[in-house]
């Protein structure tokens, strides 16, 4: 297993009271609600960043607000770290635990509330999966934008500790753009609201504050949401190029042209082989890279955008132009793209990066990236949200071989301070966890992260709330 | 994923088979969303990743099952939608058969669970006994309630309200030998008579049988066949369920030396997902790897050896049909289309129900095994089917059709028996009336 990335050294008195912790939880919750075999843990010990792993000291896993408010005093009491999960699918090993730190799952409370059409909100607990919204109200003609690719499994809890983004936001905005209202339970059991079904309240905006705070703030319980009216159509067009810097190129110019399709996103040519082989959506295979354009709207408004798309795409010798045909083989070329990282698992283990960068630069970062890719004698796939400029090299490599893994982990780092370096950061959506927690002083001078850590300190001073993320842990403070 | 296995571990075929399976996972995590276990526990230990990885943790380390380990892939339904699910295409499928003979060769199970397995294995896959036990079932019946009081007998009272109120009569002996086919004669098939359908609904073949030949398709039943080996292969007893595989094997090659199979055509999509599998599960026996593999490429649900035969379109006939996509036959034989455009070609209206992917809760004895999850998937199930208002509901395997059954009013029925009287066959029977 890599070891690069530090944990924090688990609190020795925490582990040395860990029956009597065991049996204070087991009295605050039903018996089914606390995991604490050591067989029925390991489980738990990681995410979907697998590279690393940390035994917790023991899973919770409550019902309701109030179940979870008990557990955050008591933890809060005895200085107990707090390790909030929802379906645990992190890329950046935001759900990974630690030694001494119970792990707080909120894969029971997944119910949907309410659902309001007069004020175009629904109301969630924190462990519904972010699909499920959207399936809740599409018979009705709404839907919830952000669509994260592990839509089908993620929580709303955690893609507001992520702020996560998706294919369509460069149209309706990340999760901060379409969360009204949370109700938190703060690291000390007090349950607050904050927002609600307005578009602002009075007062500091906590909820921007909440919003990608990586539950490191407090533990979200519940979410209002808004809902968005489908559109009248919607139709992704693939656009084939002989290169990833002309389709780079492409990119960067529809959106300099003023034009916002819902999404633009990004295959290479590993990406479109390994999405076809899963989805066969009929993804072209003689081309070098990929884009899938969405436009959406009337007829006339789709034809009318995509004449302008097709002719900047001339520009940039495209080599193909499809339009898919059915509903069916649009499902399918959606299908293939959002299921891209997994599918990658067929050819080998791979670390997914996330930085961001002005779409300028994006031909530039891509060349470069496949440079540094090369001198360590690795291979990658690019697929990403090409829109947002929001890039997502998997750097494929083999976990059984330390050696490789190890120069995938420092690979990733480069390509990472490349996005930096590039005026862009480092990353978009996936938060950043323990994966990029020591280059965010690449980021960030020491006084821009004092404040962010001060903000943190307001919610939870003795740091128990997700301690090993986000921060470098030296010069804490 | 990462793996630590030593090259002697790897030695063992079975070890290694699951390390090359392990190694695909990335443990991204999609296939907690569309597992109907933890859809219903919230718990990600019954989740396949949660499984995959108690499963990775026992192997790794060479450790016998326990208790907590055993508890939850016991709770495994087997019901392979996660397969369906997973980008990566780990399959799951052959890791938790591997999982379940390890259980069962190092895990002794407790007194009452045993009586319970063992019970199983000896008088489900057994035609005549089953029968049997279905008649005593209905003395037996009065003592559910008193059976459920405690939890380890829970299973007992299970069996009790499935049992069917009237055991039917023994399989005619219509389905022995040759059929006489009508018209040009098209093709040549074996039929699996199987064990507990031949017992619970005998019509659902002889409805096969009757479709066959008014299209010019010759039906044996080979002498000798039975019990695909499902339902203790499912159960880890890996001994036995090789003993009826080899036992099919033998008979259908016979007949495939004799005069030929165009097919072995299978009502159950239960045993349809084992029977094409036996290439697999006897591949390391030299003296069959050859042969399962022959015969699993000639399996063939109903439904797809009727695609083949271009069926005529049929009037409409105003009538709702709600189609269950049994879960091996969806995601075990990847069989979704089929039993559809064959039921609307044949003039029936037919409703797709929520939540399609998921179980019924059947899946073999889980119902038996696991009666609590069972039920609740089934009302889960039921609540679906019934939100299409359908007249009738088809499916293509008898376990669901006795789960469904038992949780609804409205008729169920098998695919083919629908099929069969839309193309000239008497209307089926739970129709009448």
């Amino acid at each position: 297993m890599p070891e690069a990335i530090q944990f924090l050294l688990p609190r020795p008195e925490v582990l040395a009271r860990r029956s009597i912790i065991i049996d204070d939880l087991c009295g605050l919750l039903p018996a089914d609600c606390v995991i604490h075999e050591a067989r029925e843990l390991v489980p738990f010990e990681t995410d979907a960043f697998v590279s690393y792993r940390r035994m917790p000291l023991a899973v919770v896993l409550p019902r309701t607000t109030s179940q979870v408010a008990a557990v955050m005093k008591y933890c809060h009491r005895n200085s107990i770290p707090v390790v909030p999960r929802g379906a645990g699918t992190s890329l950046s090993g935001g759900a990974i635990p630690q030694e001494d730190a119970v792990v707080l799952g909120l894969s029971r409370m997944a119910r949907i509330i309410e659902i309001d059409y007069a004020n175009r909100t629904a109301t969630v607990q924190a462990g519904v999966t972010n699909l499920s919204i959207s399936e809740a109200v599409g018979i009705d003609g709404f839907f919830y934008a952000p669509d994260p690719s592990s839509q089908l499994a993620c929580t709303i809890g955690g893609n507001i500790g992520m702020n996560s983004g998706g294919a369509h936001c460069l149209k309706y905005g990340v999760t901060t753009n379409n969360l009204l209202g949370v109700k938190l339970v703060l690291v000390d059991g007090e349950v607050i609201e904050i927002g609600g079904k307005h578009l602002d309240a009075a007062g500091y905006d906590l909820l921007g504050l909440v919003c990608g705070s990586e539950g490191q703030l407090g533990i979200v319980t519940e979410a209002t949401v808004r809902l968005i009216a489908k559109p009248e159509g919607a139709r992704p067009v693939l656009f084939g190029f002989e290169t990833s810097e002309e389709a780079g190129a492409c990119v960067a110019d529809i959106i300099a042209s003023g034009i916002i399709p819902v999404a633009i996103e990004f295959m290479d040519k590993p990406a479109i082989e390994i999405c076809e082989a899963f989805a066969k959506a009929g993804y072209p295979l003689d081309v070098g890279a990929l884009l899938i354009v969405e436009v959406e709207g009337s007829e006339a408004e789709m034809d009318a955008m995509l004449e302008n798309i097709v002719g900047i795409a001339r520009r940039h010798a495209v080599l193909t132009v499809r339009e898919c045909q059915s509903a069916t083989e649009a499902a399918l070329i959606w299908k293939g793209r959002k299921s891209a990282f997994g599918a990658t698992g067929r050819i080998a283990d791979y670390i997914c990066m996330d930085g961001t960068v002005p779409l300028s630069k994006l031909s530039y970062v891509l060349k470069q990236t496949s440079e540094i890719i090369d001198r360590f004698g690795l291979r990658v796939a690019n697929v990403f949200h090409a829109g947002d400029g929001n890039m997502h090299p998997l750097i494929l490599f083999n976990a059984n071989d330390p050696e490789e893994a190890m120069k995938a982990e420092e690979a990733g780092n480069e390509i990472l301070k490349l996005c930096v370096d590039a005026g862009g950061c480092l990353t978009g959506e996936h938060g950043v966890g323990i994966e990029k927690r020591d280059l965010m002083r690449h980021q960030y001078t020491d006084a821009e992260l004092a404040q962010q850590m001060a903000v943190r300190a307001a919610f939870d001073e003795d740091w128990i709330l997700n301690p090993s993320k986000v921060f470098p842990l030296e010069g804490r403070g | 994923m990462q793996t630590s296995f030593t090259p002697e571990q790897l030695e063992d075929p079975h070890v290694a088979e699951s390390e090359k399976i392990l190694r695909r996972c990335v443990h991204c995590g999609f296939c907690t969303a569309t597992c109907p276990t933890y859809l219903t526990l919230g718990n990600e230990l019954d989740s396949p990743r949660g499984r995959i990885y108690l499963i990775k943790d026992m192997l790794e380390n060479g450790r016998a099952a326990d208790e907590q380990v055993v508890t939850h892939i016991d709770r495994c339904l087997s019901c392979l939608s996660c397969v369906t699910t997973c980008p990566s295409g780990v399959d799951y499928m052959h890791l938790v058969d591997h999982a379940r003979v390890h259980i069962e060769n190092t895990y002794r199970r407790p007194l009452a669970d045993r009586l319970v397995r063992g019970l199983l294995a000896a008088v489900l896959p057994y035609p005549a006994r089953f029968r049997t036990a279905l008649t005593l079932a209905k003395f037996g019946r009065p003592f559910a309630p008193l059976l459920k009081q405690v939890k380890a007998l829970r299973p007992l009272a299970a069996m009790l309200d499935l049992a069917p109120q009237a055991a039917a009569a023994p399989q005619s002996s219509v389905l022995r030998g040759a059929q006489p086919v009508l018209g040009i004669r098209r093709g040549r098939v074996a039929i699996l008579s199987g064990c507990a359908q031949s017992v619970l609904d005998p019509g659902i073949n002889l409805a096969t049988v009757r479709l066959l030949a008014r299209f010019g398709v010759e039906v044996v039943v080979p002498e000798g066949e039975g019990c695909c080996g499902a339902l203790v292969h499912h159960m880890g007893r890996e001994d036995e369920a090789l003993g009826f595989a080899r036992r099919n094997v033998d008979v259908w090659m016979r007949e495939i030396d004799n005069k030929g199979l165009d097919a072995i055509i299978i009502t159950a999509s239960g045993c349809g997902t084992t029977i094409k599998d036996y290439g697999h599960m006897l591949r390391l026996d030299p003296d069959y790897a050859e042969k399962a593999a022959k015969v699993s490429a000639l399996a063939s649900d109903i439904t797809e050896y009727l695609t083949t035969l271009d069926l005529p379109r049929q009037e409409p006939k105003r009538l709702n049909v709600a189609y269950h996509s049994a879960c091996s036959m969806q995601h075990g034989q990847k069989i979704t289309v089929a039993p559809k455009l064959l039921l609307k070609n044949a003039g029936f209206t037919v409703r797709d129900p929520a939540e399609g992917h998921l179980c019924c809760g059947s899946a073999g004895t889980y119902n038996i095994l696991q009666p609590e999850i069972s039920s609740e998937l089934k009302a889960r199930k039921v609540k679906n089917i019934e939100a299409t208002k359908p007249d009738v509901i088809a499916t293509g395997n008898i376990g669901c059709m006795t789960q469904i059954g038992s949780g609804t009013a409205i008729p169920i029925v098998h695919t083919v028996e629908l099929l069969d009287w839309a193309y000239g066959g008497e209307k089926p029977g739970k129709l009448k009336g």
